[in-house]
């Protein structure tokens, strides 16, 4: 094992920037599906279409950017605001319109409404940028690449993958723990999400929070499509491809667990990156074998904590 | 019981029954001339693969049009009806049964994907359908089975991996090292069994320094792109197609991959429009055929161009291979009807000599001709060259283009692919034609 790991140093180093990179993505769309179970108690199969149109979205503002003109740091700037745009245009809709029917309902219910939301968005989409690739990736291009020393050789790496979205990920994790424990609304959030009846017998509007936690959720979605939108091409199935991914990854953090969200995304994105360098016939299983041995060992995920039933 | 069957009633139901059929095959035989032409076309029309199946259903909307605008195919006005393969096999099984049972299709053009042809051809031996394979590449079809009602009217997997490994070994004879990523499908999987075998036994002692199958519709290829950066191979080969490509080649190229190992991309040409000039010169290009839009020696270019430039007009984009392929399966269709109703002396062909009249059939495509052998494979030609920029696109089409005759790339018949490429020699590249000028 030792000479293995002598032998294979340098692989790791590189394995450990790439784990970091993808983490930082699956990170920022398990968040918002995080907190959104934990304070609706709907597992939300359409969070992977609001991340899809988010990037789609990204991709679209960039490039009408650049056509009008603008420099191109704008780009930045339309991904920040295209994810808000989503957010605060299909946040309210989709909750008002959909998911309040369906508060305390059968799981089953909920699942099904929720897919067949996700299927009528997919449409939407495909209906307003086809079905070609769609990309824009001058976000990236413009921060240009950093050389890794590998050895006597160079690894180039993009700046923005390397820095950029660990760094947005960080801030992330950073403002939403601030958020909740530190700001009167983040507490009124916590509290419907511990103990929502408790929290109405105390006079918070819980239809209220409920309301802001998904337009909140429904943002970092599209933040994480905008922020994924200049590293991929954007194709019909990308929210599918997606929202599989972060069910595992809320699975294994625990519901409504942030940190637990980091963690696990962290733990996924360095296991994947492993196994393409020594395994690669594991890496598409890497994240569900991560997830079966949390759960085998804590059912309740790796930061949920143990609830009675209420009923 | 008063109402039960006595020996004399079930004798008298028998024969009627036998009648009734005798009279329904008689039928059959002496099909009448239906008012209107009905062809079932299953296509992907959502997930990933609709980046080929909407393109593809947009060219037979386009081309229906200006035949029924023309008078139809055999003087019948034309009419499709499209399935969508994107649910699975199973769901695709059900809708082939309803388009012939219930919409009376004369025809069915069956599919892109190869899961979706292996899940068909058995139905029109079944049903007795003649069944136009317009798009898949799957060599099994017709390697293990046979199938009189289908045929493929495109070349298929054996001979686009074989063409651009003959081409590479030309360009760039002395590498020594290779690596693959391909999808993890069956696609990605069989494209490289094929190619190994073909690479082992026409330049044996390459090493394979890296094999990946990242899962089908990966978002990020940041860390395979890694891992190839510090293998160094000489070589790099993906089958891949569509927004996995396109992501693939931008992330590479972003990370100067490009400038370290030289691509073979078979299926390059779907996924050029989008690249732009983000797709660097000098790699190996294919396109799963002759059909690129700068072919250099086109057998019909008026018609070519029209085709090419009806579709820009339409849809502003260029056709994509897909595009071409039905196209293709259209041209096959008229072709293989005209010989059947000629061969009935002007009556309106049954399913069976529908089938016959395909067999050996040989139609024109805008480029080329395409020949369909007695097992009913398609004999396309294949181009392959080095993707390159001029002023006529705005993004990468060959030059030094190999035009590889279909039957030299094709696996002969009753012979299964990995065996007979396994069979290859070395000297076989003395046979690979010079590349074209222009």
């Amino acid at each position: 094992m030792a000479d293995w790991l002598a032998d294979n140093t340098l692989l790791l180093g590189l394995a450990l920037l790439d784990g970091l990179a993808y983490a930082a993505l699956v990170f920022m769309v398990a968040v918002g599906l995080n907190l959104v179970f934990g304070v609706l108690r709907i597992v939300n199969v359409a969070h992977g279409s609001l991340f899809a149109i988010g990037a789609y979205s990204a991709a679209s503002l960039g490039l009408a950017f650049a056509s009008a003109g603008l420099p191109p740091w704008a780009g930045y700037a339309a991904l920040v605001l295209a994810a808000a745009l989503v957010g605060a245009v299909l946040g309210p809709l989709v909750e008002r319109l959909v998911l309040r029917r369906i508060y305390g309902q059968e799981e089953v219910l909920q699942l099904l409404v929720t897919f067949a939301l996700f299927m009528i968005l997919e449409d939407v989409q495909k209906l307003i940028w086809g079905v070609q690739p769609v990309s824009q990736d001058l976000p990236m291009k413009l921060l240009g690449t950093v050389d890794v020393p590998f050895g006597d050789d160079v690894i180039p790496f993009t700046i923005y993958q390397l820095f950029v979205l660990p760094g947005v990920a960080l801030a992330t994790l950073i403002g939403l723990a601030w958020f909740l424990r530190r700001t009167l609304t983040g507490r009124v959030i916590v509290a419907v999400t511990t103990d929502k009846e408790a929290a109405m017998a105390m006079g918070i509007d819980a239809a209220r929070v409920t309301l802001l936690t998904f337009t909140f959720g429904a943002a970092l979605a599209a933040l994480g499509g905008a922020l994924a939108s200049p590293t991929t091409s954007l194709v019909p199935g990308i929210g599918a491809q997606t929202i599989v991914l972060s069910f595992a990854v809320v699975a294994t953090a625990g519901l409504g667990q942030i940190e637990g969200a980091a963690l696990t995304s962290l733990l996924i994105g360095l296991g994947r990156s492993v196994a393409v360098y020594f395994a690669p016939e594991f890496e598409v299983v890497v994240p569900y074998i991560i997830m079966v041995a949390v759960l085998l060992v804590r059912p309740q995920g790796l930061f949920g904590v143990l609830e009675t039933r209420r009923v | 019981m008063n109402d039960a069957i006595t020996r004399r009633d079930a004798l008298l139901g028998a024969a009627a029954t036998a009648g009734s059929l005798l009279l329904a095959g008689g039928n059959a035989r002496a099909q009448a001339r239906p008012t209107e032409l009905r062809i079932g076309i299953t296509t992907f029309l959502s997930g990933a693969a609709s980046v080929f199946g909407v393109p593809a259903r947009q060219a037979a909307e386009l081309l229906f049009e200006e035949i029924n605008k023309a008078g139809g195919i055999a003087g019948l006005p034309v009419r499709a009806y499209f399935v969508d393969e994107a649910p699975g096999t199973d769901h695709l099984v059900g809708e082939y049964r309803r388009l012939v049972q219930n919409e009376g299709v004369y025809v069915v053009f069956a599919s892109i994907s190869s899961g979706s042809c292996l899940a068909c051809t058995p139905l029109s031996d079944e049903m007795r359908k003649t069944t136009l394979l317009w798009d898949c590449g799957t060599q099994r079809i017709f390697e293990e089975g046979k199938h009189p009602y289908a045929f493929r009217t495109q070349g298929y997997g054996t001979p686009e991996v074989l063409a651009p490994l003959l081409y590479l070994l030309k360009h760039k004879p002395d590498f020594r090292t290779l690596a693959v990523i391909n999808q993890d499908y069956a696609w990605g999987r069989d494209s490289w069994e094929l190619w190994k075998a073909a690479m082992d036994a026409l330049k044996p002692g390459v090493r394979v320094v890296a094999e990946m199958f990242p899962r089908f519709g990966a978002p990020d290829y940041s860390t395979e792109v890694t891992r190839l950066l510090a293998a160094r191979p000489d070589v790099i080969l993906s089958t891949s197609w569509g927004g996995d490509l396109v992501t693939l080649v931008r992330q590479a190229s972003e990370r100067r991959l490009f400038e370290r190992s030289t691509f073979v991309l078979p299926v390059a040409e779907a996924s050029m429009q989008v690249l732009g000039r983000t797709m660097p010169a000098g790699h190996v290009i294919g396109a799963r055929g002759d059909h690129w839009n700068n072919h250099p020696q086109p057998k019909d270019p008026a018609r070519l161009a029209k085709f090419v430039d009806a579709y820009r007009a339409k849809y502003n984009e260029y056709p994509i291979y897909p595009c071409h392929h039905m196209a293709q399966a259209i041209s096959a269709l008229q072709a293989g009807l005209g010989r059947a109703i000629q061969a009935k002396g002007g009556g309106w062909p049954n399913d069976l000599e529908l089938a016959n009249a395909f067999r050996g059939l040989t139609f024109d495509t805008p480029t080329s001709s395409i020949t369909l052998r007695e097992d009913g494979q398609g004999l396309e030609d294949q181009i392959v060259g080095l993707s390159s920029f001029n002023d006529r696109f705005p993004f990468a089409v060959p030059r030094d283009m190999i035009m590889f005759p279909a039957a030299m790339v094709s696996t002969p018949v009753g012979q299964k692919s990995v065996d007979w490429l396994k069979t290859l020699k070395p000297e076989m590249l003395a046979q690979v034609p010079a590349p074209i000028a222009g």
